[in-house]
């Protein structure tokens, strides 16, 4: 401030002109953050994988050349359009009932971008509360809250996952709300961490003295500031979400057939699997460059928002 | 160390307290009530219903039945298979060897290919090589397991012809159990070609399920080793003259070592969840693929008892590894 503006007297006081107006004013923090976020180009591709699947995802009626759903009786088996015997009309082949493999998968991307996009909405906004409260109100809540994750974190994922997909049995919705409490520990974790590491400092402390209540000081005073690892989980978590419910699609636990979710098609395909590769190389590829594409993202906006954590 | 180990151990007792509660629960979640889910698809007649019920105790309040259930657990009674009428436990146990087998052999190829190449890539920071290796583990980080295993089918028993496709040992050798690990049970066996034909079994379970470790331990690997490699220490080794090898595999990797040993270690639960992927695809007679079957007949009692107990494994290794990490580094053990 002394060096940009000399002929302030006082400099313990608020500036008088507004920042914007300085020369050297910082820029807007979300250009700041795409200026950093920039330099690492794997986290640019990923994220513009991650667009493009979206779109083909909202636009899955009309870039998909064939519907979902539709057996072609003539077309069973047909390789992809490169090898000998496959047809233009079907790019990348027709699986055992004649269905065009390309638009499931199409149409596949609506489920798993959907799927980890509501995983994670839950399981972040569940986290998030139960994590306030726990670091807001130490004593038994805390030690209750903590415990009860401790014990979730014991059982591995997948497993707890399938336990609960039994009580409610099978199917996307159920599948879907397993997942979410399989990743709620580690938000309510971050949360609480986060929010106790806050709590000490002034700031919170002067919002307190002036009168804040309960609910300001948690939502309003100390989450924006506990928000960038819990952006980093998000999107890591994104990509887990995306993988858990494709494993559970291809035991047979998540989405049921015939929708054409990509771990669903993987467990349909599994029989002719040295028969007719393609139909299911292109499932888990479509899953692999999902993930893929999620996770560098993610790592470019660990490095960008969480300096700590990054890997240098 | 005693304290240390007195106050790892004591903590885990309301987190065991805690999957005991979720297990009990998970019986009564179920639709359905107990007896009706015990009997399965056979069903019972009303009368012998309230008999069972009353002997079961699960006509008494939760609080007794969930005690008693505590009791039994303590005893190692866990329960019968509602299908096969074995006690849960001595189906573990039984199952319990192969997955050992397999854990074991896949962590191993992941910390014998991981760690070398992590460092590697620290020491090259920047290189080709480097890059390389971020991006095969990214990759690997990102593998739907379930679909790697089924690509490496494709390849080395499709069309190559090398590896078998699932079971542990070919059908042509016999023999009894000893210890029900198939590579020591094979040597003992003095067949010939038995062990080869159980190791050429273990090949792509062991890959597929060791994917993911050998990503996470590598990119660990290269990171812990990087922030050493920066510090005072390293510099003063080297300044001594030290010759490199001896800077970076004394000096440096024993400090680096550390976090890796952890992540190594949390990655057991991972491993058990990739188990029951990965034994589904290969058939391999493990718990995995037990939990999956037994979820699939609807066999409850066999699910509740294979949660507690794999839950319990993941419990024991983490404290193992919670004391490992005190022993190799006396800062965490001092502090409590």
């Amino acid at each position: 401030m002394a060096t940009t503006t000399p002929h302030m007297p006082d400099t313990s006081r608020p500036p008088v002109l507004d920042a914007a107006e300085l020369a050297g004013a910082p820029p807007h923090p979300l250009v700041e953050f795409w200026h950093y976020f920039r330099q690492n180009h794997g986290a640019v591709a990923g994220l513009v994988i991650v667009v493009l699947l979206i779109v083909v995802a909202v636009l899955a009626d009309v870039v998909a050349p064939h519907a979902p759903y539709v057996q072609d009786r003539g077309a069973f088996l047909v390789p992809p359009v490169w090898q000998e015997g496959g047809r233009w009309d079907y790019l990348l082949g027709t699986d055992a009932t004649g269905r065009d493999i390309l638009s499931r998968l199409i149409h596949g991307a609506r489920y798993s971008l959907f799927i980890g996009f509501v995983v994670i909405t839950l399981s972040l906004t569940v986290g998030i509360a139960v994590g306030l409260v726990a670091g807001f109100f130490q004593g038994w809540p805390d030690t209750l809250i903590m415990r009860l994750m401790d014990v979730l974190l014991a059982v591995p994922s997948l497993l707890l996952a399938l336990v609960v997909v039994a009580i409610l049995g099978p199917g996307l919705f159920n599948a879907v709300f397993a997942v979410a409490l399989v990743y709620l520990p580690h938000y309510v974790r971050l949360t609480r961490a986060a929010a106790m590491g806050e709590l000490s400092k002034e700031y919170v402390i002067g919002s307190r003295v002036a009168g804040a209540g309960l609910a300001r000081l948690m939502f309003r005073t100390v989450l924006p500031n506990c928000m960038p690892p819990l952006i980093v989980q998000a999107t890591l978590g994104f990509s887990s979400a995306v993988l858990d419910m494709a494993a559970l699609g291809f035991l047979g636990m998540g989405a049921q057939p015939p929708i054409p979710e990509w771990g669903t098609m993987l467990a349909d395909a599994r029989e002719f699997i040295l028969r007719a590769w393609w139909v299911v190389t292109f499932p888990g590829l479509a899953i692999l460059i999902t993930v893929l594409a999620i996770n560098l993202m993610g790592d470019g906006l660990r490095d960008v928002l969480d300096p700590k954590l990054k890997r240098s | 160390m005693i304290r240390f180990l007195l106050i790892k151990t004591g903590l885990l007792i309301p987190t065991f307290l805690g999957v005991t509660l979720i297990a009990f629960i998970f019986i009564r979640l179920l639709p359905g009530d107990p007896i009706e889910l015990l009997a399965g698809e056979r069903g019972v007649d009303p009368e012998r219903h309230a008999r069972l019920m009353a002997e079961m105790g699960f006509d008494r309040p939760y609080w007794e039945q969930y005690l008693g259930y505590i009791g039994d657990v303590l005893q190692g009674d866990l329960g019968r298979s509602i299908v096969t009428r074995q006690p849960v436990l001595s189906e573990f146990l039984t199952l319990f060897p192969a997955t050992i087998e397999l854990s074991v052999c896949a962590i191993l190829f992941a910390v014998t290919l991981g760690l070398p190449l992590g460092m590697l890539a620290a020491l090259r920071r920047g290189s080709t090589l480097d890059h390389g290796v971020m991006a095969v583990t990214l990759t690997g980080y990102s593998m739907p397991i379930f679909w790697w295993g089924l690509l490496l089918i494709i390849l080395f028993s499709g069309i190559l012809g090398w590896t078998p496709v699932s079971g542990r040992i070919s059908l042509l050798y016999f023999f009894p159990p000893v210890t029900g690990f198939m590579l020591i049970d094979s040597w003992l066996s003095g067949q010939s070609g038995a062990f080869a034909s159980a190791v050429n079994h273990l090949i792509l379970p062991t890959i597929v399920l060791g994917t993911i470790p050998l990503a996470v331990i590598a990119r660990q690997t290269r990171s812990a080793m990087l922030e050493v490699l920066s510090e005072d220490y390293v510099r003063t080794a080297r300044a001594k003259g030290l010759p490199p090898w001896r800077v970076v595999g004394v000096h440096a990797l024993r400090n680096a070592l550390i976090p890796v040993v952890t992540t190594i270690g949390l990655q057991v639960g991972t491993l058990l969840a990739g188990a029951i992927l990965t034994e589904t695809i290969f058939s391999w007679p493990g718990v995995g693929k037990w939990l999956i079957d037994s979820i699939s007949r609807r066999d409850y009692a066999a699910v509740q008892g294979g949660l507690l107990l794999i839950a319990s494994v993941v419990m024991v290794v983490n404290l193992i590894v919670d004391l490992l990490y005190g022993l190799i580094n006396p800062r965490i053990r001092h502090r409590g």
